[in-house]
């Protein structure tokens, strides 16, 4: 697996996957391998069933969400590309990267672009709201199934009531961001992928 | 009050063992002409001389009616200890069993005026040790061991060096400057010392940690770090002493000694790691004769450990290795009530065990060999703490680089300060080679052993409330934070179950591969296969329902709208959040328990009662597997959140009567295999639980689906 690896993946994709997503050599290379332990196919490509296949995330209450996120929008194969874009949201960010030269765009395991990424998890379609309705979607998914709906939307009208400004009874990113401020995203948002 | 009446008994009780235990050092009376058993004849006849109606041979039952004794006082003490309300939250059960050991021992002493009954270092290495180590070795959490493997290894190997090299060293330093008392005690003497005094019991550690509720990660680290210190302990402390009996000792001979540590520490994995597939292959024969499929679960074990201390290997880690391996494969291959058997039978042998130990730690105490000397004594047990500390502290700066979850101050502390001795720095200095300042040592090891038994057993939890409470000075998160959090939570864990923990290690997913194809197919019989795949799924999953299921939270009228929230409403949504938010984060689960099984006999049973799921999927319809699976899958999720709405009704409608929405093609092929099940599922499921399994059994199916298409 460690030769088929290397010689699949060319130095030029390395390099530039390098300076859109910040990964190192060695764990880009890594990840490959994990990419294609997890292609079952061998075409280069992961579909949904090669996500589900892993058995924690069958049990984890946003299973498909988390795998949704991979895909972009109507597509339903990600090359390794795309898998590693995603996979940059959630690197640390490193205190070295504050002190050079601010790049032109902002990198994706910054802590707005953290956020974005958890904030469309709620946000199926795409609107830049968070609704009442995608929110009891979520909530429920994480809860068990004891508490009665009533319970559960009070529960919700009281999250979008905190975090809700302008009074649209929809949570907009900005929102959410501010809501947010308090928490430690970055330690919360990152793995520590091994050098 | 009702603490109070069991007291009385059980005090009345074990004097009576006390004094019973007394009894053998008085002559025998007793008319017994040689050989004839007067005192099983019955007949009232008093005829002088000859025959008796009541005689007394206590010593026909000497042996096995002390050791009873021994165990009922051990396990009263034990009993007494849990009943009596308040104690057990804050003195430790070691404590309470030391202190019970030590009356005894007093009393022995105050009756009899000579040395009561020590613990013979063989009885304690052959016969007390074993079940402690393969009771916390079988329960032992695999997949957050192996995980945290390097970190354990680098505290126990490392570590222990560090901490023997210190304490040998300084202690010499100590003698050196105290030349009139403790002049004669050789480098090596102290070296020796050094290496029985650092090692961190594996019992004494568990015995604490039971009432500290750890996390399991930091559980893990401790006690992993106490087993394997085992392997460089016993190097270090044999080592010392063929170097004490060698006119001079060479550079060669120490370069040896490090080779003996690869040795003894591989040695020891390798036997425990051969008996273990030999006993995973037996137990795969013992369907016929389930009965004593257990025994050879307790056997095989024994016989590593004894296989290992015969080739002066570390018994431990062969026993420990032993339990690792054989786990999974025999699970799969007994029935569910062996299984419950083997773990029931762990925990009571390895509760007696330690029981026990404690018990005659205190009892040994009370001796006349003691010597005393204020500067070694108190010297050894500051140098113990400090080396201990320092290098928690440096090792763990340097691991915490390599690590991904941080030992964090906090954990550094505990692993640091929960470092005890226990009984086998004990055993190991008896067994030291007399020499004059012998009792000086025993003394101290005691005095050691009781020190961080007491002491630091007992402020341990407290210290940590204090380090907790400083950290929890901010404000309560509110529910917004809380939600989030929680999602975070998922997302994190479910990123990371994508890149995989093992992904990132060759050698792992090779391990996984090679498990499944080779030694899956042969450690376990034919038709238990299937079953063992899923199991780790579905304990999961009950798991969790459990959480879910335990008691409804009270109902809370909140209105929605733009009023502040009342102090009790915000409680009690907190309190119905954190108890039905379901906790996914590793390190927040509780550790291993001694004294109750965890929810594995119920997810067992649940089981059971699913089993008939393989037939129900036959492999004929794997051709349409992935869409059939992807279907089933997401729809799974979307039919568990609408299934609340409904989660008073109870029967075989709701899941199926809704929309069929963009499963596609299979629409028509999930409806029949959930036909079957639901009617089968009700008689055996409470209510409410009905539409919850159904969703877990979809997931499963799925599961299994994918099983057998590999």
């Amino acid at each position: 697996m460690g030769s088929r690896a290397s010689t699949l993946l060319r130095e030029e994709e390395i390099e530039e996957i390098k300076k859109e997503t910040g990964f190192s050599h060695s764990q880009i290379t890594r990840l490959y391998s994990r990419f294609t332990s997890l292609d079952k196919g061998e075409n280069g490509t992961l579909s949904r069933e090669d996500f589900q296949r892993i058995p924690e995330l069958a049990i984890n209450p946003l299973g498909d969400r988390i795998i949704n996120a991979f895909f972009p929008e109507g597509e339903d194969q990600v090359n390794f590309k795309g898998f590693m874009r995603t996979l940059a949201h959630f690197r640390p960010i490193e205190d070295n990267e504050k002190n050079k030269n601010p790049p032109a765009t902002e990198p994706l395991n910054s802590r707005t672009n953290k956020l974005l990424f958890a904030f469309r998890l709620y946000d199926l379609d795409r609107d830049d709201k968070i609704s009442r309705d995608e929110l009891l979607q979520v909530l429920r998914m994480m809860v068990g199934v004891n508490i009665s709906d009533d319970q559960l939307g009070s529960i919700a009208d009281r999250t979008i009531q905190e975090a809700d400004t302008n009074g649209d009874s929809c949570i907009s990113f900005q929102e959410f961001i501010k809501v947010l401020e308090k928490v430690d995203v970055e330690q919360k948002m990152s793995i520590r992928f091994l050098h | 009050m009702a603490a109070l009446w069991p007291l009385p008994l059980l005090l009345s009780q074990r004097l009576w063992a006390c004094l019973a235990l007394t009894l053998p050092e008085e002559p025998h009376d007793g008319p017994l002409s040689a050989g004839f058993d007067a005192g099983r004849v019955g007949p009232s006849v008093d005829l002088p001389g000859a025959l008796r109606v009541f005689s007394l041979d206590y010593h026909h039952v000497q042996a096995p009616f002390e050791i009873v004794l021994w165990i009922m006082l051990a396990s009263l003490a034990k009993l007494g200890f849990h009943w009596s309300g308040r104690v057990p939250a804050v003195v430790p059960e070691s404590c309470v069993l030391i202190m019970v050991g030590l009356l005894v021992g007093g009393v022995i002493y105050g009756v009899r005026h000579s040395a009561p009954p020590t613990l013979s270092a063989d009885a304690f290495f052959l016969f007390l040790l074993p079940p402690i180590v393969l009771d916390a070795g079988y329960f032992l959490p695999g997949r957050l061991f192996f995980e945290n493997l390097g970190t354990i290894l680098w505290y126990a190997v490392l570590g222990t060096l560090w901490n023997v090299l210190g304490i040998g060293l300084s202690l010499y330093g100590v003698c050196l400057l105290v030349p009139d008392s403790l002049g004669d005690i050789s480098l090596l003497h102290c070296l020796l010392f050094g290496s029985l005094i650092a090692a961190v019991d594996p019992v004494a550690v568990l015995s604490v940690f039971q009432e500290m509720h750890v996390n399991e990660q930091l559980h893990i680290l401790v006690f992993g770090e106490s087993l394997l210190n085992d392997a460089v302990t016993v190097v270090l402390y044999k080592l010392f002493e063929s170097f004490l009996r060698l006119p001079s000792v060479t550079g060669l001979d120490v370069l040896v000694g490090g080779l003996r540590l690869i040795v003894v520490g591989l040695g020891g994995f390798f036997v425990g790691l051969f008996f273990g597939l030999v006993a995973a292959l037996t137990s795969r024969f013992t369907s016929r004769a389930q009965v004593i499929a257990p025994l050879f679960v307790f056997l095989y074990s024994y016989l590593s450990y004894l296989t290992s201390e015969m080739l002066h290997f570390s018994g431990i880690m062969a026993i420990v290795t032993c339990a690792v391996t054989m786990k999974q494969y025999v699970e799969a291959n007994v029935s569910e009530r062996s299984n419950t058997n083997i773990q029931y039978f762990l925990k009571m042998w390895s509760s007696v065990s330690e029981t026990l130990i404690f018990v005659f730690l205190g009892v040994s105490t009370i001796q006349d060999i003691h010597m005393w000397s204020w500067p070694f004594v108190c010297s050894t047990l500051l140098l113990c703490l400090v080396w201990r500390a320092t290098g928690v502290l440096l090792l763990t700066a340097v691991v915490n680089k390599l690590r991904r979850n941080a030992v964090t101050f906090r954990d550094q502390f505990i692993i640091a300060y929960g470092g005890l001795r226990g009984a086998i720095c004990f055993s190991l200095v008896f067994l030291i080679d007399d020499f004059p300042k012998k009792r000086l040592f025993i003394t101290t090891t005691i005095v050691v052993i009781l020190f961080t038994v007491f002491v630091q057993g007992m402020t341990i939890k407290p210290l940590v409330e204090l380090l907790d409470v400083k950290r929890k000075k901010r404000a309560l998160p509110t529910v917004s934070e809380e939600i989030h959090s929680r999602l975070l939570d998922h997302l994190l864990s479910g990123i990371e179950d994508v890149v995989g923990y093992w992904g990132q290690h060759y050698w792992r997913d090779w391990f996984e591969q090679f498990n499944k194809r080779y030694l899956r197919r042969f450690l376990i019989g034919e038709h238990h296969q299937a079953r063992s795949s899923i199991l780790r799924v579905y304990q999961e999953l009950e798991r969790r329902e459990q959480q879910g299921g335990e008691e409804a939270p009270p109902p809370v009228d909140l209105r929605p709208g733009g009023r502040p929230l009342l102090p009790e409403e915000m409680d009690s949504i907190r309190r119905i959040l954190s108890r039905n938010l379901q906790n996914f984060n590793k390190k927040q689960t509780p550790a291993y328990s001694r004294h109750t099984l965890h929810q594995d006999g119920s997810a067992k049973t649940a089981l059971h009662r699913h089993q008939s799921l393989p037939e129900r999927h036959p492999c004929s319809r794997s051709t349409l597997c992935p869409q059939r699976a992807q279907g089933e899958f997401s729809k799974s999720y979307r039919g568990r959140a609408r299934l609340s709405r409904s989660h008073t009704v109870c029967s075989a409608s709701p899941r199926r009567s809704d929309p069929p929405d963009s499963v596609g093609p299979a629409a028509l092929n999930p409806t029949q295999p959930s036909d079957p099940e639901p009617a089968a599922e009700e008689q055996q499921s409470p209510l409410h639980r009905a539409p919850v399994e159904r969703a877990t059994k979809k997931q499963l199916s799925f599961v299994l689906e994918r099983e057998t298409r590999q």
